[in-house]
């Protein structure tokens, strides 16, 4: 936990979470961690008519983040020091938002509209109130697998009577 | 109407933020809200006492029929005058009764809360809006009790004030719903329609009668509830004069009143009335005969008054309705004004103890002319208030028709007597000379016996002048019952036999007075130590003992326990069915191509592999093996919505595995062979085979038209997407997704919790 004592997160001392760094796997993890990033966005959006959506992207971008945590380059708390929480409280905010408004504008929970816009350049784009809805539940299942990531990748013992960590301790200096 | 509880809900908010910097004088400021009330009363009385209601209505859940509706007839207007009037003079009493007590604001806001939850309870019509009300002064008045809350005794007090008159409340709820749907009447005034018309009865609504009495009960302290209002009396006096006199326990009176013309001739409304409430009378007044605590005699004076409104209002007679609105004015009134007269005594003396009272009736002239005053007028002395009104009651019980009615007379003629047995006990206890002691005495400030002596006022003069009185009470009881107008308080009847009676019932209480050292020795013989306090902890100590046992077999802690009792659940009554009709589709083959053979015998092998491995690695690829066969399963089907959900969710939740994995030891713990693994065997195999049965025959027995034709027809033209499967979780099931949404955020904060607690523990 970045907070936690107080202490700043560069100070704790950091070894790989999951075994020795694999430099191959970390390369190519490099690599591919934005692609996926984008991929999941492409599965939001094309998600009302094509394979996709909400769910899946945030799983998709749930499964970067578990490729990054398994070659220790654990962008979780260094280089992105991203509020789960929040992000999770966000998704969750926008999930029963975008479920209440048409309920105060007068019409039935959860009903949703549809405008067609004609763009310069993109030409006639279709928007549904659905998208928020599902970018909530992106957000939402993002901030679950962060927070977990968050919690479950930390070294802190979870449990006081069992066993310290497998793997040793390298000692090595993250961020 | 709204206006006016508008007003108290800002002053109440204001009260808490502001109320700091003001000191007590927060009190002047939460005056302004019951003042509100007064005001309200005082411009739109002329028009509600010629007989038009104000009638205010605004709509809230129109799916429940549940309107915001008031309608302020005469009697309703009476009540309104008593939590204003007495409202303005107890916030008066408490910016004089306070020091610098922490918390003040909050209590300050607490009363103006409660104040207006009086206020909306008594102008409400809808009886929905009664019950809300109702339990809006059951809660209020918990933090008002516990406002000490350092100390256990307030607290365990407020709780069992909030305790009874809460299950009460339920009752009630139970009771208003009952009766709206067997009469289809949902307010009091269409109620009161109902009942001229003739067309309340039946068992249904005798229950409802029942439970809706049952909650007065609980609310106005009648016996067996009564124990929780000596209790309250760990509240500071200001609430004491107002919760406890004039407005939260005659809220159940309130509501007997109401309704008694209504409901009177249902089976179980009189006797439950008129016997509840004279026991309650003559146990208040025999009980309070002993208190050594002026405060407590009041309180079970007050239980004893209130059980004497509950069987006069709950005759229904029309003479009697006319009675009880006299009484409940005269009482309101004097028992207000005594309450702050023990304030006032406690404040200067330090004490409430009769024995150690002394000397007061000279360092406190004012108070005592106010004591005796209040005192004669509950006691029922000529020409007071109080007077006036049990002489009509008294009549009333001579005229009244229903069974028992001279039972019920000489009852109430004898626990009037201990009425003024207990007035005497009070007025002697605390202004009495008591040689050998010496009381040390601060004489309380003008202001603070101001309120008290406002309130002598109205008892002398609405005594002396019945003509005045009768402009508001008869109006008041013609509300109630358009007969019960037709009557008048008379001061002075001549020599009658209810003249005769109520001299009687002095005499009664003087001779008690007389004897009380026999009197007190005789109740010490007969002793009962237990209080009904007492018997309230024993009760709820009792369940909450029953409760933790209970908790401790259902809720063992054993995880396998717990799985198979699910698992068992699951499968019980279906298996039931399902054994000997188990049936195979037409046309089912063993496997629809090579493929799916492979995946499907791989799926198997993997699932045997994870019951018998000794590590827990092993045991996590082979579980994720598991799933992506059944990934892959989805791609060879064609659907790929699922199969890129599956594939996600199995990558996410075995690195989870892993992550955990790292804290436990390598190999599963070796458990010797014993029946726990038969039984984990056999509930697995049972499991097992049910879902096999259950998907091949769900699939044979298909009666319904598959639903996904109509989804697929639905969605593009209402959801306006082509993907089935995302129209679906967005839009056509949209709320379940909501539902899961808040489900997966409630558990992951649930696991964050559980692992951080842990951590804490470990650093700590």
């Amino acid at each position: 936990m970045a907070e936690r004592d107080g202490r700043p997160q560069e100070q704790t001392p950091r070894r790989p979470t999951l075994g020795e760094p694999a430099v191959v796997l970390d390369i190519v993890v490099e690599a591919v961690f934005h692609t996926i990033l984008v991929f999941a966005l492409y599965l939001h959006f094309a998600g009302h008519n094509q394979p996709g959506g909400g769910f899946i992207a945030g799983l998709a971008i749930g499964a970067a983040l578990v490729l990054r945590m398994i070659t220790g380059n654990d962008p979780i708390r260094t280089r992105f020091p991203v509020p789960y929480e929040a992000v999770l409280g966000v998704g969750a905010v926008l999930v029963t938002g975008t479920a209440l408004v048409p309920l105060v504008l007068g019409n039935s929970l959860l009903e949703h509209h549809t405008w067609e816009v004609d763009l310069p350049v993109l030409g006639a784009v279709k928007a549904t109130s659905a998208l928020p809805f599902d970018t909530g539940i992106l957000l939402v299942v993002v901030g679950v697998i962060g927070m977990l990531l968050q919690v479950l990748g930390s070294d802190d013992p979870i449990d006081p009577e069992v066993d310290p960590p497998v793997g040793a301790s390298s000692g090595e200096q993250v961020g | 109407m709204i206006a006016v509880l508008v007003l108290h809900v800002a002053v109440a908010v204001l009260a808490a933020v502001v109320g700091g910097r003001l000191g007590r004088r927060v009190f002047l400021l939460t005056a302004l809200a019951p003042l509100g009330t007064v005001v309200w009363v005082l411009v739109e009385g002329g028009a509600v006492l010629d007989g038009t209601p104000v009638e205010q209505r605004a709509e809230w859940v129109p799916e429940l029929g549940l309107d915001l509706s008031f309608r302020v007839d005469a009697f309703a207007l009476m009540m309104l005058g008593i939590v204003g009037g007495i409202g303005v003079l107890v916030m008066l009493y408490a910016s004089e009764y306070f020091h610098h007590e922490k918390g003040l604001p909050r209590f300050a806001a607490f009363l103006t809360a409660f104040t207006g939850a009086m206020t909306g309870l008594v102008a409400a019509d809808d009886l929905l809006l009664v019950f809300v009300f109702w339990e809006l002064t059951s809660v209020t008045s918990y933090g008002l009790i516990g406002f000490k809350d350092e100390d256990p005794a307030a607290r365990s007090a407020a709780t069992q004030a909030l305790l009874i008159t809460g299950a009460g409340g339920l009752a009630l709820l139970a009771g208003i719903l009952l009766l709206t749907s067997t009469t289809g009447a949902t307010s009091i005034s269409a109620l009161t329609e109902l009942a001229d018309a003739g067309g309340i009865g039946g068992t249904q609504a005798s229950w409802a009668a029942a439970l809706i009495l049952l909650g007065c009960f609980t609310k106005s302290a009648q016996v067996p509830f009564h124990g929780w209002l000596p209790g309250a009396m760990a509240a500071p006096t200001p609430v004491s004069a107002y919760l406890h006199s004039a407005t939260m326990v005659k809220a159940g009176v309130f509501l007997v009143a109401r309704l008694a013309h209504p409901l009177a001739d249902l089976p179980p409304w009189r006797p439950m009335t008129i016997g509840v409430g004279l026991a309650t009378m003559c146990w208040g007044g025999y009980r309070a005969l002993r208190q050594t605590d002026l405060k407590l005699v009041l309180a079970y004076g007050t239980v004893s008054q209130l059980g004497m409104l509950v069987a006069v209002f709950g005759s229904g007679e029309s003479k009697l309705l006319f009675a009880g609105s006299a009484l409940l004015l005269a009482h309101a009134i004097y028992k207000a004004s005594l309450f702050m007269v023990v304030g006032i005594i406690d404040h200067s003396t330090h004490t409430r103890e009769i024995p150690r009272l002394s000397g007061l009736r000279r360092a406190m002239p004012a108070v005592v002319v106010v004591s005796v005053l209040g005192g004669a007028s509950m006691a029922g002395v000529i020409p007071l208030l109080g007077f006036l009104a049990k002489e009509a009651a008294i009549v009333g019980y001579q005229q009244a028709g229903f069974a028992a009615a001279g039972l019920a007379l000489a009852v109430f003629v004898g626990a009037s007597g201990l009425t003024t047995a207990y007035t005497l006990r009070f007025l002697w206890g605390a202004f009495a000379d008591r040689p050998g002691v010496t009381t040390e005495i601060h004489r309380p400030g003008a202001l603070f016996v101001l309120p008290a002596a406002i309130l002598a006022v109205p008892t002398v003069v609405l005594g002396v002048a019945p003509a005045l009185t009768d402009e508001v009470v008869r109006p008041a009881a013609g509300a109630l019952y358009e007969k019960a107008a037709a009557y008048e308080l008379i001061l002075w009847p001549g020599i009658t036999s209810a003249f005769l009676l109520s001299l009687l019932a002095l005499a009664i209480g003087a001779a008690l007075f007389a004897v009380r050292a026999r009197v007190e020795a005789l109740q010490a013989v007969l002793g009962r130590q237990r209080t009904a306090a007492d018997h309230f902890q024993r009760l709820l100590g009792g369940s909450l003992r029953g409760a933790a046992r209970v908790t401790g077999l259902v809720q063992h802690g054993s995880m396998p326990l717990y799985l198979g009792v699910i698992l068992l659940g699951m499968v019980a009554i279906p298996l039931f069915h399902l054994i000997g009709d188990v049936r195979v589709p037409d046309g089912a083959v063993l496997a629809e191509s090579p493929l799916q053979a492979v995946v499907i015998v791989g799926s198997m092998l993997a699932a045997a592999g994870l019951a018998v491995t000794h590590r827990r690695f092993a045991a996590v690829l082979l579980l994720g093996t598991v799933g992506f066969s059944s990934a892959a399963l989805f791609v060879l089907q064609g659907a790929p919505d699922l199969a890129l959900t599956q594939i996600l969710v199995e990558t996410v939740s075995v690195v989870m595995f892993v992550l955990v994995l790292r804290h436990l030891p390598d190999r599963f713990r070796v458990v010797p062979w014993s029946t726990a693994n038969a039984a984990r065997i056999a509930v697995a195999g049972i499991v097992g085979a049910f879902m096999f049965g259950v998907t091949l025959t769900a699939l044979a027995d298909r009666t319904a038209t598959p639903v996904d034709e109509d989804v697929a027809a639905l969605a593009y033209p209402q959801g306006d997407g082509s993907n089935v499967v995302n129209v679906t979780l967005v839009d056509i099931r949209g709320f379940d997704t909501v539902g899961e949404a808040i489900v997966l955020v409630v558990a992951a904060l649930g696991v964050l919790g559980i692992v951080r607690a842990n951590r804490g523990a470990t650093d700590g």
